[in-house]
């Protein structure tokens, strides 16, 4: 039942998104300008450090602003629509799944277009697989630790401005693991000492579901 | 006074802390010599001490290179905490560094561990034994660390700090439950009142954090996981106040609130407990990646004795803290409704 709940709320996110277009145009379109920003303030990078943490930030901003959203469409009525439709718990799950499917394809995008424009002479001896899992896991992290966040920065009524508030503290220690593990991979650092970063990561994020799958029914109550 | 035995027990411990936390004297310690390598023939330099009386002390002093001694040839008094030491350097120290030692009849034994870089090195020297007298050192005082210092009596106000402000944050976290349960307004405003103290200690550990470092670490903020888990846990307190100043309708800022902190908190619970783990080798906090922990040293039941009053003495001053503050607000809330109506 609750699989078949969330697999409808998933295809209908996929529907309602793919009737918005700009959107998805509109995120494209935040990573592009701030990787080129970088670009035309430094041109090329070629420590790893700088490299490393610079593109973690553009992936950090970048996870705000499109997870900021999710819950925007909520507002009035329609709440209370879905609310008659769905459980609360199957709502939070499936718009978790969405954003980490959305968060992975936006950390593809964003890295394509990093090493596009800040030059890819730091990959030379890294891990590629490696590296491709920890950015991968960073950002099915932020999702998953971001979605309650931007659910209480809607309901609160504001804009991206609190949800960066709300999220940074708890996107902080996801941060600090995954930009670790990152810099190892890039480094060319074997799986053993890579490891258990990202399986606190994974710690992290189950965590993060849990407790959003607790928390989100309180949300919507009114 | 069944009510509010606690109290008085709290301001006795924080009393107690302060006086004797302040008041006791360190112990007699090398601070300083005027040179850092010692090579054979004569030589003759200047040490400096902390809180030593050597003008009229019985003195001997040599530097121990892998237990063999060479005793000095002359102790001149330059005051109550420098001396002058001339010594005869042999030939044949076996091992690089060498330690100094001073005895005094009025401090004690004095050990600089690895004072001079020694050149001249060999497969060891002829065994002396430089007298040593009977110290009439006794009485209460803290160990004298190196680069702690005095600043060692920090420890009963910065550490406290965050097991009150720890304490006080599962109470708004339990506050933040009972809103959700209950729907009760007199709750938030508990679960307020605790994040508000928290918040307060959160500061002050910070505070007292940051200076300690200026001293010891010569910086006011690092890169280390305590320092990141304060970081954290200060900036989740302000995003709690920040989603609450958004909010206007009192029942949903409740709720968002209760859900924010239990969020954040859960979070910050395993933040804590996963991540010190991982980067344990980069902690310059004491029992991290071989920074001594202040228990491993067997000088300190001394700092004991006033450590765990202090421990005590802030967690009761901060459960006060928060059951006035809730009083306060809960006043606050009565008060807005008489005027209302």
């Amino acid at each position: 039942m609750a699989r078949k709940e969330i697999t409808h709320l998933l295809r209908l996110e996929w529907q309602l998104d793919r009737r918005q277009k700009h959107a998805w145009g509109s995120m494209a379109l935040y990573v592009v300008s701030t990787v080129y920003t970088c670009y035309l303030g430094v041109k090329k990078i070629a420590e790893v450090p700088t490299w490393n943490a610079l593109f973690w930030i553009i992936l950090l901003f970048a996870a705000f602003n499109a997870l900021g959203r999710s819950f925007q469409r909520e507002e009035g009525g329609r709440q209370l629509y879905l609310h008659t439709l769905a459980h609360p718990r199957n709502v939070v799950l499936a718009r978790t799944l969405y954003n980490a499917m959305v968060m992975l394809v936006l950390s593809g995008v964003s890295l394509f277009a990093y090493t596009l424009f800040m030059g890819d002479q730091v990959l030379a001896g890294a891990d590629l697989p490696l590296f491709a899992l920890s950015v991968a896991l960073g950002g099915i992290g932020f999702a998953l630790s971001l979605t309650l966040i931007a659910a209480i920065a809607a309901r609160a009524g504001s804009g991206l401005g609190l949800m960066a508030i709300l999220g940074f503290p708890i996107v902080l220690p996801m941060l600090l693991a995954v930009m670790r593990a990152s810099k190892l991979a890039l480094d060319g650092v074997a799986w053993s000492v890579v490891g258990k970063y990202l399986v606190s990561l994974v710690a992290l994020d189950v965590l993060a579901v849990a407790l959003a799958a607790i928390l989100f029914p309180y949300l919507w109550r009114d | 006074m069944r009510q509010w035995w606690w109290k008085i027990l709290g301001t006795a411990l924080l009393l107690y802390v302060v006086i004797i936390g302040l008041r006791t004297p360190l112990a007699p310690a090398l601070i300083h010599r005027s040179i850092d390598r010692i090579a054979p023939g004569p030589v003759s330099f200047v040490v400096s001490s902390y809180n030593t009386r050597f003008a009229n002390d019985v003195l001997q002093g040599w530097i121990e290179n892998d237990s063999q001694r060479v005793c000095a040839t002359n102790i001149e008094r330059l005051s109550d905490d420098q001396l002058r030491i001339s010594m005869d350097i042999p030939t044949g120290l076996r091992k690089e560094m060498s330690d100094l030692h001073i005895f005094s009849e009025h401090s004690g034994a004095l050990v600089m561990y690895d004072a001079f870089f020694t050149e001249g090195r060999g497969s060891g020297i002829e065994d002396r034994n430089c007298a040593v007298g009977k110290s009439l050192r006794s009485g209460f005082e803290f160990p004298d660390r190196n680069i702690l210092n005095e600043s060692i009596r920090n420890l009963f106000f910065h550490v406290p700090m965050w097991f009150a402000m720890i304490t006080v944050m599962s109470i708004g976290v339990w506050k933040s439950v009972r809103v959700l349960r209950a729907n009760s307004m007199a709750e938030d405003r508990a679960a307020l009142a605790a994040v508000q103290v928290g918040l307060l200690f959160g500061l002050f550990g910070l505070i007292t954090g940051s200076l300690w470092a200026r001293v010891t670490w010569e910086t006011w903020w690092t890169i280390d996981v305590k320092l990141n888990g304060a970081a954290v846990g200060v900036l989740v307190y302000l995003a709690y106040l920040v989603l609450r100043g958004s909010v206007a309708e009192p029942a949903k800022r409740a709720r968002l609130a209760a859900i924010y902190s239990i969020f954040a908190f859960t979070f910050m619970l395993l933040f804590f407990l996963v991540l010190p783990r991982l980067n344990a080798v980069d902690s310059l906090h004491p029992g991290n990646g071989g920074n001594p922990a202040f228990n491993t040293y067997d000088l300190d039941n001394r700092l004991r004795l006033v450590f765990y009053p202090a421990c005590a003495g802030w967690i009761i001053m901060g459960v006060w803290m928060y059951q006035l503050r809730r009083r306060l607000l809960n006043l606050e809330d009565h008060l807005a409704h008489a005027t209302d109506q």
